[in-house]
Parts: C-alpha cells; structure tokens; sequence
C-alpha cells in the first residue's frame, strides 16, 4: 500500500473554486449543493413567492384608479383604525402583565411551573375560532357572566372589549416567550450589585433589568403586533363583523370578498401584508445587525 | 461612617413580609386566570354540561366526524411535507453559500408576517376555477384544488413553513462539525453521513417543530375558510365546523367540537414542551 502526500489536482484548491467554509468540495458536492439549492428556492419561489405577487395584479384588474378609490373607503379607514386601536391595546397589557408572568416564572419557585409553562404556549395551538366561542360562552347573552355584566350596563361581546379579549388570549404566548430567555440568562448579580450600591428594588429593576430586556420587550411587541394585525376568526366569532362597529381589516377584507368586491379586498390585503410584512422584516433585520455588532 | 452604613444596611435585611413579591405574583396569575384559565374552565363545563355520552355522540355523528378526519389527514401530509422541506431548507441555508441566501432567510418568515386570511384570498387566485392553473387542472385531471383538499393542504404548507426551519436551524448551526469529519474520514459517503450522523443529531429538533406546525395546523381558520370554502363532509374543517355551529347557535355541537380541539391543541403542547425539555438536558 503507498500513501501519496501529493493533493489530487481535482479537489485542490486552484482546481476547484467551489471551496466553502475552509473545507474542500469533493467532485460530487458541488452538483448535489446546486440541486440541494435549486429545490428548496423554486419550493419557496412556488409555495410562497408566487402566491403573494397574486395579489398585485388584483388589486389593479381594474386600474390603479379603482384600487385607489377602494383604498379611500371610509369603512376601510375605520376597519385598519380598530384594528389598529385592539393592537395597541393588546401590546400594553401584554407588555406589562407578560413582562411580571415571565418575571415569577423565572426569578420565583412556583408550584406547577412545568404545566404553567405548557399553558402559555397553548393559545399558540388553540383554534381561533373556540377562542372567540369561548369568550362567547363567558359573555354572550346567556354566558355565565351575563348577570353581572347586565347589572353594570357592559357590553362585552359584539363589542370592542370582547375583542380585545379575544386578541388578548391569541396573542398572549409571544411577549411572554420572548422576555423569559432574556430573564433566564440575566444574572441577578447586576441586581444585587446595584442593590449593594443602595438601589431600592424600584431602581435596580428600572436601571439595570429593564434596559437589559429592552430587546425581548421590542421583539415581543413586534410579534404581538403582527399577531393582533392579522387575527380573524376569534374576532370575527365574539365580534360578530358588524359593519363601521365591529369589522377589523382582516374582516373588511373577508366581507368584501363575500360581496365579490375584489378590487377592494386586493388593495385592503396589500395594504394590510405590507404593513406587518414591513413590521416583522424590519425588526429581524435590526435584530440580526444587533447580534452580528454585539 | 462605614460601620454606620453597613450597620443600616444590616437592618434593612431584615426579614420582612415579601409584598413586593406577593404582588407581582398575585399581578401575574391574575393576567394567567382571567385570560387563560377562566375561558378554558368555561368551555370544558359546557361540553360536558349534558354528560359524556352526550359528548361522544355529537363528535360522532357524520358531519363533525368526517370534519375531524379531514383536519388530521391534511394536517399530517402537511407535517410530513414540511419536516422534510423545513430540514432541507435549513440545511441549506447553514451549510452553503450563495448568492440571495439572505434575501431567501427572510422570505422563511413571510408566512409569519402575513394573515392568514391573505394566504387564503393569494392561493384562490392563483388556483382557483378562475384562475390558468386551476381552469388546467379542471380540464385535464378533472380535479380541483381549492374547495377540496389539496388547497387546504398547500393553505397549511404555507403557513406553517417557519415553524420546522426555525427550530432545526439553530441547532444544526451549533452542531459539531468534527463527528462529520470524523464519518468521512472512515470512508462514509456525503449521503451516509447525513443519514447517521446529521440527521440523529437534529431528530428532536425536526420533531417538535413538525409537532408544532401540526398543532397550528389543527387550529387554523383564516386561510382554510377562504380555500375550503364550507361544503360539510367534502372541505369542512374541524375549525370551520365549529364556526358554523356557533353562528348557528347550536351549543352542544360548537362545545363538544372545541373541546376535541382544546384537547388535542393542549396534548400537542404538552408534548411539544417535554421535548423542548429533554433536548435541554
């Protein structure tokens, strides 16, 4: 048996280019690499890309006149608008009540903790639909908190707090999610080394764990956001669609397919894409030039 | 002066009664139980009102069956579909280089970006009975995508495309490329090493992703709704059905339905987050 020391010219580097990651490229590699490529671009090209350009050309089937006068719609404005106002809604109580859960899941010992955990992430597989029944069941006319919401004239279901609700649970895993691994690899020393400095508990939560989980906080509200934007069925069941009371976009848009109005739920589901597409893409990509400066 | 200060700090020290933590817990779990709990407690007594037999008999009849079975089945091809094309994608955008890669790793969260009902509205036009493709498909296979299963299942493919990529990318960027080495140094081909050495290593990974898309599948309304159309025992999803029953006001049906659904979104889960922990370990 002799052993060669000499490099065979295919796989040296001179020869072949195609050298990836300080590693040599065998003969083969380099065609199962532009197959392997070639796959997964045309499945998401056909899968994805592909569907979302349809919108364009039905937005404007009947000219960019008409998707604009569709675009000018009061009830349009006023569908994004409540959309809109249970999104931001949703964000601050998220961001305040998710920030304090994360906090006790983490930094306290709590009975359950493993079952807790599940059920946070539950609303993430819940059908949006049995949420919206459910808040019906609470709410509705003979739910079980019908009385006591008679006796103080609320209005809970076919109305905006019932929505929020609804929005609420749906949305309810992502700002939690986000904050308890930002928590997990915070050490408490900060705290108590602020705390030695003579920081109340007020001040070292304020000036040294708060900015720490600026982050978590900006990417929780981002999901929430996106979540609440685009959330349909659980709105659409507590909240019955009622035209200029009740339709959020993503109901507006249902409707307007319902009554055949294309041109109007094309240029609304643009509008609408772009808008959370915008939101979520920005903040990945700000998050990426984070990790790769820190 | 220093003995002072310490002396002061030593009496602040002193044990006392936890409000500060006392109320953030009662904060937190207040937020858990009137949003969670409360709702999910509601919906377990009012399918269960009129007995389990009663339960049983209205998840079994035809229609809410058959609706069952379709939202399993398309929701497993669909699990099946993307743990392969989720792992592959993720492989590739680990392991090569090449132009667009980055524009690609964004377009893998699209789907999170866009709802769902837009989803739906995107794969009607593209495949509906008005559309090139779905006018082709009528004519030469005599069949049809939307309103019937393949819509569904390619409605599911679609959203639910980041959830294995996701979860299988982080791991392979941190896997040890040595054992790699290691294979191929013994003479084991690119293939091979894949089969027995990648692939062991990202199994629970590519699990509890594929579980997790499953999970959202199972739940899904936006999209479905507008590709399935309502058409019972034919494109009826489990999720549909309930949104039927409930504007129809017909409460046994709509409880015992959402129940199914809350239990099997609730094992998922369960099962999803014991994974999570066993891979930690």
């Amino acid at each position: 048996m002799t052993v060669t020391t000499e490099i065979p010219p295919e796989i040296s580097s001179e020869a072949n280019p195609a050298i990836y990651h300080g590693r040599i490229a065998l003969p083969g590699d380099r065609w199962r690499r532009r197959l392997l490529i070639g796959i997964v671009v045309a499945y998401i090209i056909i899968l994805i890309l592909v569907p979302v350009t349809t919108l364009f050309p039905g937005a404007l089937s009947e000219g960019i006149g008409a998707a604009l006068t569709a675009l000018s719609d009061p009830a349009l404005w006023s569908a994004f608008g409540l959309t809109l106002s249970i999104a931001l809604i949703c964000i601050v109580i998220h961001a305040l009540f998710g920030t304090m859960l994360a906090w006790v899941m983490v930094r306290h010992r709590i009975f359950g903790r493993k079952l807790l955990n599940a059920l946070i992430d539950l609303p993430f597989a819940l059908s949006p639909v049995v949420v919206g029944y459910m808040l019906l069941l609470l709410f509705g006319r003979n739910g079980w908190l019908a009385p006591i919401l008679d006796a103080l004239a609320i209005k809970v279901v076919f109305a905006l707090p019932g929505m929020v609700l609804a929005t609420l649970f749906i949305t309810m895993p992502f700002m939690v999610r986000e904050i308890i691994p930002v928590l997990e690899s915070l050490s408490p020393e900060q705290e108590l080394a602020a705390a030695s400095l003579g920081a109340n508990g007020w001040q070292a939560f304020w000036r040294v764990t708060f900015p720490a989980l600026r982050s978590g906080l900006i990417y929780g509200v981002v999901l929430t956001f996106a979540r609440a934007l685009g959330e349909f069925g659980a709105v659409l069941v507590v909240g019955g669609g009622i035209q200029g009371r009740t339709e959020t976009a993503t109901i507006f848009i249902f409707n307007a397919m319902e009554h055949r109005q294309y041109v109007s739920a094309y240029s609304a589901a643009i509008v609408l894409g772009l808008f959370s597409l915008i939101l979520v893409v920005g903040t990945e990509l700000l998050r990426r030039k984070g990790n790769s400066q820190g | 002066m220093a003995l002072s200060s310490s002396r002061l700090n030593v009496r602040k020290a002193r044990p006392r009664v936890p409000w500060e933590r006392w109320g953030i817990q009662l904060a937190a779990f207040s937020y858990l139980t009137a949003l969670l709990i409360i709702p999910l407690a509601v919906i377990v007594q009012d399918g269960f009102q009129n007995g389990p037999i009663r339960l049983w008999q209205s998840i079994v009849a035809p229609v809410p069956w058959s609706a069952l079975g379709l939202t399993i089945w398309t929701a497993l091809v669909m699990a099946l579909v993307n743990a392969v094309m989720g792992t592959l994608t993720a492989y590739v955008l680990v392991r090569y280089t090449f132009p667009g890669k980055a524009l690609l790793n964004i377009v893998v969260d699209l789907p999170l970006a866009i709802p769902t009902l837009i989803t739906g509205i995107t794969l009607v036009t593209l495949y509906g009975p008005q559309s090139l493709i779905g006018a082709w498909f009528k004519n030469q296979m005599d069949g049809r995508i939307i309103f019937a299963p393949p819509g569904i299942i390619l409605a599911l493919l679609f959203i639910s495309f980041p959830f294995v990529v996701r979860t299988v990318q982080p791991v392979l960027e941190n896997l040890d490329r040595q054992v790699e080495d290691a294979a191929a140094t013994l003479g084991a081909g690119p293939f091979k090493i894949f089969w027995r050495v990648t692939l062991p290593a990202l199994r629970l990974p590519i699990l509890s992703g594929t579980l997790l898309s499953f999970a959202r599948a199972i739940g899904e309304f936006g999209a479905i709704v507008i590709v399935a159309g309502n058409i019972p025992l034919r494109s009826q999803t489990a999720a549909v059905y309930v949104y039927g029953q409930v504007e129809s006001a017909n409460r046994q049906a709509a409880s015992a339905m959402s129940i199914v659904m809350l239990l099997l979104a609730f094992g998922l889960v369960l099962l999803v987050d014991w994974l999570r922990r066993r891979r930690e370990l």
